[in-house]
């Protein structure tokens, strides 16, 4: 179905703009533009971001904090090795989806940790990178509750998944 | 609070590393890093132009405001400090309709543009309500089917590799809710304060 949405969107977008008497070709290309600059302004955020996160994997901490609030699961009878994914999810996309790949090559799509791993997965996003990309872009110093508001929801949004899961599969 | 994150991830990362004799990996992740950074922003420079292009038509053809006035009656009640005509609401509307199908690709050029037509609403290098607000709902997550999660699923053999979008919708649905919720909060306390915006 995705295949077809994507050519969709172009095709209406260009008839209606026919009809509408807009000079497609010439407005396209004006509207590009910003994107050049757009994407240039974003490149220092996103650097520093994803170094100071990628030192923090390499290092090994990521693991060492990861087996430190191991533990803590066990007080509320979910699979710890869902853990990590809960952790890293806001912070890292890429490292969050190798994790969600690991879980379910491991334990099967199909087990309580595979079914945990993929709604988590798809029901949450990095936090850290939406505000990094966002504010970056548009040159956002100050910003607000932003990711404290984010960071919570990332909480429930995990909270919930764990609970449908158990509901739907448990 | 970013400032203290960012520092915290590297000098934590590189006084572990010097513990635990993992500084060549911390190295080599630092150069790979760099690389991998400026690639990702030039790939997403291209998935920008393209939309950016785009979107720039469908405006002009009065198709981004046409989705505004649609969803009116919802987004004026989210976002209540956006005059209701502006172009934010119609870049806010096509971002969220793309996270919904998941197209990743085309959601984020539209959310910048939504970012930037805010930031031309609050003239000022602070985060706006509305810009909270579009972030707070960007985070939680809008996927309706998530693509990426369905095609493991089905690497790994899965006998229903969509058996979890039900579960997913729900998770999301009840996380964008809070996250609504958590936002508002955020507000009201903030006004009390007198540090609204």
């Amino acid at each position: 179905m995705s295949i077809w949405l994507i050519p969709a969107v172009i095709l209406i977008v260009l008839v209606m703009a026919t009809i509408k008497r807009v000079p497609a070709y010439e407005v396209f290309v004006e509207g590009s533009k910003e994107g050049i600059q757009i994407a240039v302004s974003l490149l220092p955020f996103l650097l520093g971001m994803m170094v100071s996160i990628a030192i923090f994997q390499a290092s090994g901490a990521m693991d060492a904090v990861l087996s430190l609030v191991k533990p803590l699961t066990s007080l509320f009878a979910v699979p710890e090795q869902i853990l990590p994914l809960a952790l890293i999810r806001p912070i890292s996309g890429t490292a969050a989806l190798s994790v969600t790949t690991e879980l379910i090559r491991t334990f099967g799509p199909d087990s309580f940790i595979g079914q945990l791993a993929s709604v988590m997965q798809g029901s949450t996003d990095t936090t850290l990178y939406i505000i990094t990309v966002y504010f970056g872009a548009v040159g956002i110093r100050r910003m607000g509750d932003a990711l404290k508001v984010g960071l919570l929801a990332d909480l429930v949004g995990i909270i919930a998944s764990i609970v449908i899961v158990i509901i739907l599969f448990g | 609070m970013v400032n203290l994150i960012w520092v915290f991830l590297a000098v934590s990362g590189i006084c572990y590393a010097a513990f635990n004799g993992t500084m060549d990996k911390v190295n080599e992740a630092i150069f790979l890093t760099i690389e991998e950074s400026v690639m990702i922003t030039l790939s997403l420079a291209g998935v920008l132009v393209f939309w950016l292009g785009l979107m720039k038509i469908a405006e002009e053809a009065g198709l981004l405001s046409g989705l505004a006035k649609l969803f009116k009656p919802v987004v004026k009640r989210i976002f209540p400090d956006i005059p209701e005509n502006d172009p934010a609401l119609g870049y806010i509307l096509s971002n969220m309709t793309a996270n919904m199908f998941g197209l990743g690709n085309a959601a984020t050029p539209m959310g910048l543009k939504a970012m930037k037509e805010m930031k031309r609403l609050s003239g000022s290098d602070q985060a706006s309500r509305s810009m909270i607000t579009f972030l707070a709902i960007n985070t939680s997550s809008l996927t309706l089917i998530p693509t990426t999660v369905i095609a493991i699923r089905m690497k790994y053999g899965s006998v229903d590799p969509t058996s979890i979008v039900a579960a997913t919708i729900f998770a999301t649905a009840i996380s964008t809710i809070a996250a609504l919720i958590i936002d508002r909060s955020f507000y009201y306390l903030r006004k009390k304060a007198g540090r609204a915006l």
